[in-house]
């Protein structure tokens, strides 16, 4: 494992000089330690190499609702001006039909790309409960068992707390939104959670295996196990077991109820975060809210095989769409991660630098922020930050 | 000097077993809380091993306490990140994701049961419009997530939508859980009045309590079926203070007003807590958990003071 990671920051230091000549022996390298693929890094490297032809990268993107569609067309924009080597599949989900049609498609042109980038799709009251979330089908038929998310404080944005570093995962496939639900008494609605010992014990191993990953001291699984005595009750046994073969890694739990508390009042006393479905929602939500709102954060949906790249707290947006308010921040950001997982790390690290550039020294804020800047304005000097630390871009 | 028309009742609830063999609250006290309809209850532990369900639970069944009612209100000397907060969070606390029925399915799956029936979610809906409209609130909001669970909470949603038809004087909106969540630690005083299922209703009661200072600082109240109420306070016994002079009664005093002000009693009640208000502003005599080293006898000392000085 040390081998391989050595091997990743020499062509980093090699590559811009040599140009690619070396960058073919280090995939040839790379090629015979894939033995150690599996065991490796886990915000990625488990997952089979995508769709990757003549050098570029196939990406299935789904824009979505409301803000989704302009902002994806941003990152496009975006990642069209840096040269990355992304090209995009589009695959538009009608939210307004019935049909599972629109949503297979994209599942299945995620099955061949490996990964996404997606907008969230809108949920109409008006349609029949039959109509499941299209969001959650997509999650539940990929397996896309693991949500991470990373509240970080940044220090351009006027916050009530300071000093958060929190990451969250959440399991994303089960729980509360298992979409079970029937009537047997008209009147009387019973919904299903499913708790299962495989799925908590899975998220639990991936929540440990990151925090090792990433150096981080401490997990605090989120649980409601003094109501829920057997069902949260598997949940925090599982990750009790899985905490025993971390010795070096702190694990506590804590009741979701105090963790809200807690969070609003201490949020600097946690460190990594793991929770079954509905109470990773409450609580992402509620880390997005104390480090700037739903447009700074962006989120990764991780399977066995497949990735999918969208903003953590999954809004449409629909009362801001088209206005050119909209903080691209977490597309943007997405998009990043989405490049970090296809290895492309280099512009990733570029598009990043020049969104905290923005955020943080420029402090062209959006009006989620509190700040005047459009849409446009916003993306525009990303750009040209881009451009103005000398790498190749197309113009501007 | 003017004394509140209380007169108390000391009651017992331990749990007995009665007849058949099924644990109950002893039949004195559910006869006088039957007779007196209000009741002022502090924090109840639960022993683990005691053999019978949570004590809190079975009142909650004895007298079919279906609201809980916490009103969230800044406290103007305790400061923390969040100021003018004033919301009031009515959750729904008899059915819900608490139903208490689990199963396991096969070795290593295991199924909770959301209940969500017609019946409570129209009369939490119901308390919520007239709460609303008795104590001048000017908007109620239903917390859901219908999104996802279509049936459950559609039908809870489906049931707001109805009885806020009948109260046109009051503005609905709905929300779902996760923009709760998100625009309550960025903005709270967006809301006013939020009505929802047992669940989301425990999350975010506590989230609005940790926004004023934690449960030390907040009242809340139980309505129940044929008039019944009891106010408590919702922090825990603290066995390692008790008896030491040392505890807080902030919840409790702020509940006992919640109690007055249901009675009707506004002008006592008003009185009570803007003592109260003034004594934790004043920042002289705070117990130990507020920031002050004073005893709670010297605490509630300052306030029957200043209740006299209002007079």
């Amino acid at each position: 494992m040390a081998a391989h990671s050595a091997v990743l920051s020499v062509s980093k230091i090699i590559n811009p000089f040599w140009g690619g000549r070396l960058g073919n022996t280090v995939k040839v390298f790379g090629t015979t330690l894939t033995s150690h693929r599996n065991k490796t890094q886990l915000t990625g490297e488990n997952i089979p190499p995508p769709a990757k032809y003549g050098g570029r990268h196939t990406v299935t993107l789904i824009p979505g609702d409301g803000i989704g569609p302009e902002l994806l067309n941003h990152v496009r924009e975006v990642f069209r001006f840096s040269c990355v080597p992304v090209d995009f599949e589009v695959v538009h989900v009608n939210s307004a039909l019935e049909t599972e049609e629109d949503i297979n498609n994209a599942i299945t042109a995620i099955r061949r790309n490996g990964v996404a980038l997606k907008g969230n799709i809108e949920t109409k009251h008006t349609m029949p409960p039959s109509v499941k979330s299209r969001n959650n089908l997509l999650r539940t038929s990929l397996d896309l068992y693991a949500n991470v998310m990373h509240c970080q404080s940044l220090p351009g944005v006027q916050t009530r707390h300071q000093n958060i570093d929190i990451m969250i995962i959440r399991e994303n496939t089960e729980g509360e939104y298992s979409s079970l639900e029937h009537e047997n008494v008209p009147g009387v609605v019973e919904s299903l959670k499913i708790i299962t010992r495989n799925n908590s014990l899975r998220i639990a191993e991936y929540a440990f295996r990151l925090a090792r990953e990433k150096g981080r001291r401490r997990v605090t699984a989120v649980h409601k196990a003094n109501i829920m005595k057997l069902g949260d009750g598997l949940f925090l046994q599982c990750c009790r077991e899985v905490a025993s073969g971390y010795p070096d890694i702190t694990f506590d739990s804590m009741i979701v109820d105090n963790t809200t508390m807690q969070l609003v009042s201490k949020p600097q006393q946690f460190d990594v975060m793991v929770m079954p479905n509905l109470y990773g929602n409450v609580v992402s939500n509620v880390c997005a809210g104390l480090v700037g709102g739903p447009g700074l954060v962006p989120g990764a949906n991780y399977g066995r095989d497949y990735a999918v790249f969208e903003t953590a707290t999954r809004n449409t947006g629909k009362s801001i769409a088209e206005k050119n308010i909209a903080n691209p921040t977490a597309m943007l950001l997405a998009g990043c991660m989405m490049l970090d997982h296809l290895k492309l790390h280099d512009y990733a690290s570029s598009i990043r630098n020049a969104v905290f550039t923005t955020m943080n020294e420029n402090r062209l804020h959006t009006a989620d922020l509190g700040g005047q800047g459009t849409t446009s304005e916003v993306v525009q000097s990303v750009m040209r930050i881009i451009q103005s630390k000398g790498q190749l871009t197309a113009e501007l | 000097m003017d004394i509140a028309p209380i007169r108390w009742e000391e009651r017992n609830v331990t749990a007995i077993k009665g007849p058949g063999g099924r644990w109950m609250i002893p039949p004195d006290a559910k006869e006088s809380m039957d007779r007196s309809k209000i009741g002022l209850k502090g924090p109840l532990k639960t022993p683990i091993a005691a053999g019978h369900p949570s004590m809190n639970l079975l009142l909650r069944k004895t007298f079919d306490l279906y609201a809980n009612v916490r009103p969230c209100i800044s406290i103007e000397g305790y400061k923390t990140p969040y100021t003018d907060v004033n919301l009031v969070t009515i959750r729904e606390n008899t059915e819900g994701e608490y139903s208490g029925i689990e199963h396991v399915i096969v070795d290593g799956v295991v199924q909770s049961i959301k209940l969500i029936t017609e019946n409570a979610s129209r009369r939490i809906a119901e308390y919520a419009f007239e709460y609303a409209r008795n104590n001048q609130r000017s908007s109620v909001t239903a917390v859901h997530k219908a999104n996802i669970m279509r049936m459950s909470d559609g039908l809870f949603l489906r049931k707001c939508r109805e009885v806020a038809e009948n109260y046109k004087d009051v503005k609905f909106t709905e929300m779902y859980l996760d923009t709760v969540c998100l625009n309550m630690v960025q903005d709270p005083t967006q809301f006013d009045v939020l009505v929802m299922p047992n669940l989301y209703g425990d999350i975010l009661s506590d989230l609005c309590a940790g926004l004023i200072g934690g449960l030390g600082v907040t009242p809340s109240g139980n309505i129940g079926a044929n008039g019944v109420a009891i106010f408590e306070s919702v922090h825990g016994t603290a066995p390692d203070i008790a008896g030491m002079d040392l505890a807080n009664p902030t919840a409790l005093l702020l509940s006992a007003v919640m109690m007055l002000r249901h009675m009707g009693l506004h002008d006592y009640g008003n009185k009570i807590q803007t003592a109260c208000f003034d004594t934790i502003r004043d920042k002289k005599v705070l117990t130990k958990d507020l920031g002050g080293n004073s005893k709670c006898s010297e605490f509630t000392a300052d306030i029957c003071r200043r209740v006299q000085d209002l007079d």
